[in-house]
């Protein structure tokens, strides 16, 4: 049917009332073809596949059940990474929305606002493994008694504090990446949270004021609740960022002395040890895991697009 | 309770002068009104007093302190803005309490105060319910209710009614009066409304150019404008100005003379003013109501002889019912005239016009200052 056919119906009344309907039921579909088809080969497919993958053995030759997941859940090594996978949910995404929050109130409608915005968003620019490899340098480390090439050391032994191995030492090695990731996102959070907080009325922070709110109250009871919705999705965007976290442990540590999270080790047990039904294991555990929170995350932003 | 007072306030931004050299005496349980055109200066005297701009130079006091430097939250006021300024994740209630429970008032307190405020306001119904819930009307009143509670010193109230309809603002405008009479606070509100401010103010402001043009009582200023800015501001229709008036003496009597217009008798109380003012350039002013025809005049009779008219050709005649409302040109300059409805007037025709000459008015052209 062309569209010169399709007009024609349309100005016929009853008769064909019928027909034009089903014309344009079957027109949605040609139009949404493309989008579908797309959506079924590298989407639909694939995580079938992963799922098929993750029930069979490392070279898939034969069906093991739900073996794969029991090793995760079990596995000592896996443990570790689950534990460390955790230990970055919380502390990295804290950071980076309440540094971006706290920065953007601070500097909010302050003359160097602008200045402090662009050199906080500046690590955005950068791409990760860049990133990665310039904090590999900060963090570098030589015994004691040698030149320390590494800035942050080097800076230390200028107050005489001992130089530490910043990703080889077990008790703070984790810390130490988190501080790179929150060196990297915590500028995006800001920017967001800001122009949130643009969109507060400046008469209703006057009217806070003069009803009798100090400065810690303001920020409390009215900034807070009201950039809230913000919050939630900037939260839920850093979740999502922070669970398939890879790039900055490949870089610097490979996911050794006990850094490892679930995305580098499923790219170690697929890529290094060949196990595909471990790996799609892993891929599908954080499908599991990141799914609501994605789900969330998009009914946060329809919900806010209702209020607009 | 306390007056609030401006002594020689100046305020600048970035270099530009937007308040000058202002002094007012707010006294205790007044209600004043700030009025004057857009960028006059009168939000940024209403903002100095709440705190939120501090003057350049001058002291304001509240009650016998000088305020300069408080802080918002330590000079007892409660404001009400234009755009309501809500906090839109509270409740009405929390809305009005949140003042209170920031000074740590007892809970059953903040709710006795709430509910009365809201018995007062009708707000009862909508005590649970945020502020997105609610019309425009219901939400100007609950920020009037927010202030309510705080039992301030000093109300301040910025346009409150600006962005409400005409008839909700007039209901509103009667609200805000009865409430005054009712919590008996100083309040100090701002509009550009001269028909707000002359029906709420115990005094008026009138402000241009940062500068004060007048203070005086409503009748005062509608009477006695201090300038043409005020005679002008003040009252609707405004008054009508005719540049190019001479004084002189016809029949004996001291009159000002409107060149191939028409001329209108002095009272005998400003005969004196007015010979002194001869020499300089001058504008006769005369307000639309104190206009009517010769016609309706004469024959009331008691007028006898009609002594003060003008003439003047009719452009438009708008019949209003209980007055008409006619746009009249004279001596190439466009007036008004509120007549009788019974007045002959037709649109094109020419009209002999009685002038109420114990009401003219006469300014001095070139410094605005009026003369009587």
């Amino acid at each position: 049917m062309t569209t010169t056919d399709y007009q024609t119906v349309s100005i016929v009344p009853k008769a064909h009332k019928a027909r034009k309907e089903h014309g344009q039921t079957w027109w949605a579909w040609v139009w949404v073809a493309p989008a579908l088809i797309l959506e079924l080969i590298f989407y639909i497919y694939p995580l079938i596949q992963t799922i098929i993958l993750s029930f069979q053995n490392a070279d898939s030759s034969s069906y093991v059940g739900f073996k794969n997941y029991v090793t995760i859940f079990t596995n000592p090594t896996m443990l570790e990474v689950i534990k460390n996978n955790l230990l970055w949910l919380v502390l990295a995404t804290l950071l980076t929305v309440g540094l971006g929050l706290i920065v953007a109130v601070l500097v909010d409608k302050v003359r160097v606002e602008s200045v402090v915005k662009s050199a906080l968003f500046v690590p955005m620019a950068i791409s990760f493994v860049a990133a990665g490899v310039i904090w590999r340098f900060i963090y570098l480390y030589s015994p004691n008694g040698e030149n320390q090439i590494g800035l942050l050391n080097a800076f230390l032994g200028l107050f005489k504090v001992q130089p530490q191995a910043w990703l080889i030492n077990t008790s703070f090695n984790n810390l130490a990446l988190i501080a790179v990731y929150t060196w990297m996102w915590t500028g995006f959070c800001m920017v967001i949270i800001s122009a949130a907080l643009k969109g507060i009325p400046e008469d209703v922070i006057e009217a806070a004021k003069i009803d009798g709110a100090s400065n810690l109250t303001l920020f409390w009871r009215i900034t807070v609740p009201m950039v809230q919705p913000t919050l939630g999705v900037v939260a839920t965007t850093m979740v999502i960022n922070v669970l398939k976290i890879f790039d900055v442990i490949y870089i610097m540590t490979g996911g050794d002395y006990k850094t490892d999270v679930v995305a580098v080790e499923f790219y170690n047990q697929l890529f290094n040890f060949s196990n595909y039904g471990l790996a799609s294991a892993l891929a599908i555990l954080l499908l599991i895991v990141i799914s609501p929170v994605m789900y969330i995350n998009i009914r946060r932003l329809r919900a806010q697009e209702a209020e607009r | 309770m306390a007056q609030v007072r401006f002594d020689h306030v100046y305020k600048t931004f970035n270099k530009v002068e937007v308040v000058h050299d202002i002094s007012i005496d707010v006294k205790d349980k007044e209600f004043l009104v700030l009025v004057g055109p857009s960028g006059c200066g009168k939000s940024t005297c209403l903002r100095m007093i709440a705190g939120l701009e501090e003057p350049t130079e001058g002291e304001i006091y509240i009650g016998d302190r000088v305020v300069n430097g408080v802080d918002p939250k330590d000079r007892d006021i409660a404001m009400v803005f234009q755009n309501y300024a809500l906090y839109p994740h509270m409740t009405v209630f929390d809305n009005m309490a949140f003042g209170l429970k920031l000074r740590h008032f007892p809970k059953d307190q903040i709710k006795k105060r709430v509910e009365e405020a809201a018995e007062i306001l009708g707000l009862q119904p909508f005590l649970k319910r945020k502020p997105k819930e609610l019309s425009g009307g219901q939400r100007q009143r609950v920020a009037l209710g927010r202030a309510i509670v705080r039992e301030a010193q000093v109300f301040l109230m910025d346009e409150p009614l600006s962005n409400l309809d005409a008839k909700l603002r007039v209901a509103t405008r009667a609200e805000i009066i009865k409430l005054h009479q009712r919590i008996q606070t100083t309040m100090v509100y701002v509009t550009h409304d001269q028909v707000e401010a002359m029906t709420m103010g115990d005094r008026i402001a009138v402000l241009n150019g940062g500068v004060i043009q007048q203070l005086g009582a409503p009748q005062e200023l509608y009477d006695h404008p201090a300038n043409i800015f005020v005679a002008g501001f003040i009252g609707s229709p405004a008054m009508n100005f005719i540049p190019g008036a001479k004084v002189g003496t016809v029949d004996g009597r001291t009159s000002v003379i409107l060149e191939g217009i028409g001329k209108v008798e002095v009272p005998q109380i400003y005969e004196e003013r007015a010979r002194a003012a001869a020499d300089r350039n001058l504008t006769f002013g005369i307000r639309p109501v104190h206009l009517e025809d010769v016609n309706l005049v004469s024959a009331n009779s008691n007028h006898g002889d009609i002594r003060s008219a003008i003439d003047a050709s009719v452009d438009v005649v708008e019949n209003l019912g209980n007055e008409l409302q006619v746009y009249l040109t004279t001596g190439g300059k466009n007036i008004v005239a509120t007549l009788d409805p019974r007045a002959h007037v037709t649109a094109g025709n020419k009209i002999r016009l009685f002038v109420d000459s114990d009401q003219i008015h006469l300014f001095d052209t070139d410094t605005g200052e009026a003369i009587f």
